[in-house]
């Protein structure tokens, strides 16, 4: 099947820097892909360069099969995390407005429960229904391509399940979809993740696929704090979970000798996707 | 052996039966929050729910209408974000000086502290970089340590970690746990489960009101009904009751039975046939806002 959004060797310098370097990336139709980096590890100069807003230094950006242009722009919809709306202007007014520049005539209907909105201005709306009125207005030319930036960013889990109902019922009904996000939750609804470090692509996969066999050291002792400090000491690498510390990339017995004689648990237990994402990220930084 | 987890009397912090308007609108209805010392306690919700206004409580900020606060002193207090909190004019190293002045900390220790917490957040590269042209994430990370340098007994963060890279994230939790080892309080906002997973205990806020609190252990043991699987979203009434997660569809009947010996093993029943899921406290947090949305425990208040 023809990729609606495809990167082939595509690389972006900045002078001596490579903010994007050989990235190979495709989005098929009904597919939701999530594409995971700390900031600076190239994901906005990448989506600038699938918009059309920034050329690429070499290898090649389609979207629909042809280089990104006004054409292709009508194809796809596209909602940042400032959710691009017109403060002062009511939904309505939004939605008209974005239909008039899509071409696609009549603007559509606001979704259900914002009806007694239409009126107000966007600015003074709830955070959340500004973000559904944002998505109406990304949807509602029926794009081939959805970009989403961290999109229910701030939304309890309610209402962000239900953000992501629109979202797969778009890539059912055919659209691809590219989400960036910080949040592994919003990762884990992702078909297939890309992460990015630096500029290139250090893992793609399922979630599954991507943690794969990655484990920590579990700790679980009568006093974290304690455990905490004697970890600490050792130079190891500490992150808080409950009343639980994990401690990944270490050896268990190299954990249990800086405990002493400390009364705790030490085991290995999988890894974490966003366990995993922080070693991709800080093995790349340190190469 | 140091012992924060029980601190001595008199440190749990927090707020009991808190009502707060602003104008017409009520932000909180009776919220009430234990924060005790050596501990981390998550205050979690959308947009809206009442996290801030909370925690404006807790940091003496804002008057409750009614209820009690129990806060220590505020120069034992630390709250991000601070209203004066970091000059934008001065270096990351200046702000941090600054700060331990007006904490009164000796010069020398001030310094070695203000040190070892830039080297654990992965600042120590950029102390002498001018605060306002710090990233989001550093910007986010000088404010939490500023806010811990005086050893504080209540540390109160709203959305410390909002819009901020994983890797930022790692050191932010990497501040909030040194934090609690030293036997702070630590209260934080957040809109997000897997972060609120690792806390002590939890406070889920929906338009003003607590849906749950307790351990994240306890606050999935206490889901009323049960969770299965089902192959596509329901029609019906079944539709209000069912949500989309990780591409699979959950659908929650509020009368169903969980098995409980099988709950608190932690895995999946083994007749799991009927396609029964072990929730987890996104799965339970989901529910109590269905059951509130649908009014189906509450008598069809909405």
């Amino acid at each position: 099947m023809t990729a609606l959004a495809s990167c082939a060797g595509a690389t972006k310098r900045f002078g001596d820097f490579t903010a994007v370097g050989d990235v190979h990336l495709a989005v098929r139709p009904g597919e939701i892909v999530g594409l995971l980096g700390a900031n600076g590890a190239g994901k906005t100069t990448l989506i600038r360069m699938l918009l059309g807003l920034t050329a690429t230094s070499a290898g090649r950006v389609e979207l629909f099969g042809e280089p990104p242009s006004r054409q292709t722009r009508s194809r796809l919809g596209y909602v940042p995390q400032g959710l691009g709306l017109y403060d002062d202007m009511t939904p309505v007014e939004n939605m008209q407005f974005s239909a008039a520049v899509f071409g696609s005539g009549t603007a559509a209907s606001l979704p259900e429960g914002i009806g007694e909105y239409a009126t107000e201005l966007v600015g003074s709306l709830p955070l959340g229904v500004q973000r559904r009125v944002a998505f109406a207005q990304a949807l509602a030319h029926r794009p081939d391509l959805l970009i989403l930036d961290e999109p229910t960013s701030g939304v309890d889990p309610l209402g962000r399940a239900r953000l992501w109902e629109t979202i797969a019922d778009a890539a059912d009904g055919g659209a691809g979809v590219l989400v960036t996000t910080h949040y592994m939750e919003e990762a884990q609804e992702c078909g297939r993740l890309v992460i990015m470090a630096d500029g290139r692509v250090v893992a793609e996969g399922t979630a599954a696929q991507i943690v794969g066999s990655g484990q920590v050291v579990l700790v679980q002792a009568e006093s974290w704090s304690a455990a905490f400090g004697a970890l600490e000491g050792a130079g190891l690498q500490v992150a808080l979970a409950g009343r639980s510390l994990r401690v990944p990339g270490a050896d268990p017995a190299v954990v249990r000798l800086a405990l002493g004689d400390m009364p705790a648990t030490v085991r290995q237990v999988p890894a974490t996707l966003e366990e995993r994402f922080f070693e991709l990220s800080s093995q790349r930084q340190q190469a | 052996m140091r012992e924060p987890e029980t601190g001595p009397a008199g440190t749990n912090w927090g707020a009991t039966e808190l009502y707060v308007s602003h104008g017409r609108t009520v932000a909180l209805r009776g919220v009430s929050l234990a924060a005790p010392a050596g501990q981390v306690t998550a205050v979690v919700g959308g947009d809206g729910a009442g996290k801030t206004t909370l925690l404006r409580c807790l940091a003496g900020s804002l008057g409750p209408d009614s209820g009690t606060v129990r806060r220590p002193p505020k120069e034992r207090s630390g709250y991000f974000p601070a209203s004066s909190g970091i000059y934008e004019d001065l270096t990351v190293a200046e702000n941090l000086d600054f700060r331990a002045n007006g904490y009164g900390l000796p010069r020398k220790a001030g310094r070695d502290r203000a040190a070892e917490f830039l080297e654990r957040a992965g600042l120590s590269g950029v102390a002498g970089r001018l605060a306002g042209h710090l990233s989001g994430g550093m910007r986010q990370k000088l404010a939490v340590i500023a806010a811990m340098l005086h050893r504080p007994d209540l540390l109160v963060l709203d959305e410390p970690t909002t819009g901020v890279d994983p890797v930022s994230r790692s050191g932010l939790w990497w501040l909030i746990a040194r934090a609690a080892a030293e036997g702070c309080a630590v209260v934080l906002a957040t809109t997000y489960l897997d972060e609120a997973e690792r806390c002590t205990s939890v406070l889920v806020l929906d338009g003003g009101v607590a849906l749950a609190s307790g351990t994240p252990d306890q606050i999935v043991s206490a889901m009323p009904g049960a969770l299965r699987a089902v192959p596509a979203k329901p029609a019906g009434d079944e539709a209000a009751l069912s949500w989309r997660r990780a591409g699979r569809w959950r659908l929650w009947d509020p009368a169903g039975l969980a098995d409980s010996a099988e709950h608190a093993a932690g895995r999946p029943p083994a007749g799991s046939a009927n396609g029964a899921i072990v929730p987890d406290l996104q799965d339970a947090v989901t529910v109590a806002a269905l059951a509130r949305q649908s009014g189906v425990l509450t008598g069809g208040a909405a």
